[in-house]
């Protein structure tokens, strides 16, 4: 019998470390090196660069300097991913600031209630008439893409699954998915120009041009959402007798309805603040007008700051500021709404 | 009711999955059906209630007959056949979106039948009861489901399978993903059901089969990728004494091979 060394070195469990609070140790000398960088006059984004760059540097460094190599590119790595995600945020945070305070100032009851109509020089004017087109025409589309994007999805999922007539509607929905925004707009126009006659811009027209991008993701979002039902609740209720298209509309749909509500509103977000289609299709108009139907142009939030900003004066950049905000409080609104909904409607599952 | 079995060959597409079984079931009798897996036990079972029709392409050659009626016969709807053949699967699955009242309505909820309160309070305490499960969950009728133990969610499903009041009662595994103790309510469960309900049960635990079964069926393969058949269909008695067959034999003694 040998008598075997257990203290050699690969036995050993513990090793040197870095004293605690060493990363905020060396986050202030990476601090105190890019301020010197900003007293040297590298500017503002040279200064930032330098510090986070000292930080990647330092704090490996140290640690493989002390600990070892493992730990060194543990927090090389870590310091790589906290970086990226800073990177991903940071215009984030920058552009809500920029809405927020340029168009705080510009939001008042007249705004939110005035039209443009003969509106000239500095009078007050508002985003009322977009406002109310933009909820209009973004009804108009939810109402056809609601129906034929779920009917779709239900017919892909349940009884399609897998022929030839699913793969091909499931291609043409990725295709559709894809195709630019103002091509739906110039669709819509182009139809409307041959049903209606030449020129027609209208509310309606608006609408048909956004349901052509939502209703893609309304198919695809749903077809998500009842693939995630199991196969065993659709087979529990065909055992007890239940026709096909009962187990679909009072099992499968209420077990799906949360995300389906979810998918539908975050499509609706998402079809909102499209400008082109609606710039082709449903026109600017300077007054109120509540009559999708009628052969007039309907104005809409994003139309209505893609005019202001082209005015080119001050007043008009600011509107065009507040028009951004209206409708960031809008998207922001349904997201709320999305979540909400989602949560409600999960299925229960405490005791 | 009583089965009777011709014949029958059941095909996915191309592939042919069971070859000829012909048995005879009898009424208000527990049968059980062991075999290796991938032998066409439970697809066999769900061509009782035509479950199996489910996945596209599956069809059967044959005659099975329930109670005298061809359930394969031209005019017959499979939703009808399946209010009369009841099934209970490997895994307890209640419905996620409903409470534990509705999950045993759930065969009258979903088909949108209008009942009186004090109707679907009586059918509700009459399958919880059935299913042993009543004095559990007496007072949380109105939670979710999904909040039971694996075992007790197997017992709502045998509720709320009986509440719609079959004839026949395939269970395919159900005992599979639960622990001892709920197994041995469930069998006893079996037990009582016997008198009320024919029952045909697919397990893979054949002490499970010699306890609960009257009559059982050992399916087998003749090889890797052929159709699996009855091999032997006796009394349990007798398959687990003095089995007819020498394979069925060597797999209850475990000397399979």
């Amino acid at each position: 019998m040998s008598n075997i060394d257990l203290s050699n070195e690969e036995t050993t469990l513990s090793h040197a470390t870095l004293p605690r609070g060493a990363q905020w140790l060396v986050g202030v000398a990476a601090i105190a090196l890019g301020g010197l960088a900003l007293v040297l006059g590298m500017g503002i984004v040279g200064a930032v660069v330098i510090g986070v760059l000292a930080f990647l540097i330092g704090y490996p460094l140290w640690a493989l300097l002390v600990e070892n190599r493992r730990s060194a590119t543990d927090k090389l790595i870590t310091g790589l991913v906290w970086t990226a995600f800073g990177i991903a945020v940071i215009p984030l945070i920058w552009l809500v600031y920029m809405v927020v305070a340029r168009g705080a100032s510009v939001i008042s009851p007249e705004f939110l209630t005035y039209s443009m109509r003969s509106v000239t020089g500095d009078e007050q004017g508002g985003l009322y008439h977009a406002l109310m087109g933009t909820l209009i025409v973004t009804g108009i589309a939810a109402l056809i893409s609601i129906p034929i994007g779920i009917m779709t999805a239900i017919y892909l999922i349940e009884y399609g699954k897998g022929n030839r007539l699913a793969k091909a509607i499931t291609f043409l929905v990725d295709v559709m998915t894809g195709i630019p925004s103002i091509v739906a707009g110039l669709f819509a126009f182009a139809l409307f120009t041959l049903l209606v006659g030449p020129g027609t811009r209208f509310g309606f027209g608006g609408g048909v041009a956004l349901s052509l991008l939502m209703i893609p993701t309304v198919v695809r979002s749903t077809e998500e959402m009842l693939k995630l039902v199991p196969d065993d609740l659709r087979e529990a209720a065909y055992a007890l007798g239940v026709p096909k298209w009962r187990t679909i509309t009072r099992m499968v749909l209420p077990t799906a309805i949360g995300g389906i509500v979810t998918g539908v509103v975050l499509a609706i977000s998402r079809v909102i603040g499209e400008t082109a289609p609606l710039l082709v299709a449903s026109g600017f108009n300077p007054n109120m007008n509540s009559n999708a139907f009628d052969d007039s142009p309907m104005m809409t939030v994003p139309v209505f700051i893609f005019t202001q900003l082209s005015e080119a004066t001050a007043k008009g950049v600011s509107y065009a500021w507040g028009g951004a905000l209206v409708l960031f409080v809008l998207v922001m609104v349904l997201n709320l709404i999305a979540r909400i909904v989602g949560t409600i409607f999960a299925p229960k599952t405490g005791r | 009711m009583s089965i009777q079995v011709k014949d029958a060959s059941i095909f996915y597409g191309d592939f042919k999955a069971v070859e000829d079984v012909s048995m005879s079931i009898k009424p208000k009798s527990v049968t059980a059906f062991i075999g290796p897996s991938g032998c066409g036990k439970s697809t066999f079972l769900r061509t009782l209630n035509r479950m199996h029709e489910v996945i596209p392409g599956a069809y059967v050659e044959g005659k099975i007959q329930i109670a005298g009626q061809d359930i394969y016969g031209p005019n017959v709807d499979p939703v009808a056949v399946r209010r009369k053949v009841g099934m209970v699967f490997q895994r307890p699955n209640p419905f996620p979106t409903m409470s534990i009242y509705d999950n045993v309505l759930a065969g009258n909820k979903l088909n949108s039948k209008r009942i009186k309160k004090s109707e679907a309070d009586s059918i509700v305490e009459k399958a919880l009861r059935g299913a042993n499960l009543w004095n559990e969950v007496k007072d949380r009728l109105g939670k979710p489901g999904m909040g039971l133990s694996g075992g007790q969610q197997q017992r709502l499903c045998i509720a709320r399978a009986i509440a719609v009041q079959p004839e026949v009662l395939l269970m395919d595994e159900p005992c599979s993903a639960l622990d001892p103790i709920s197994t041995a309510a469930i069998e006893d469960l079996i037990h009582e059901l016997k008198s009320d309900y024919t029952i045909v049960i697919v397990t893979h635990n054949m002490q499970q089969a010699a306890r609960v079964s009257d009559d059982t069926g050992f399916f087998n393969l003749k090889a890797a990728g052929q159709p699996g058949h009855l091999v032997e269909f006796n009394p349990t008695k007798q398959m687990f004494t003095k089995p007819d067959n020498p394979d069925t034999e060597a797999y209850i003694s475990g000397r399979f091979g």
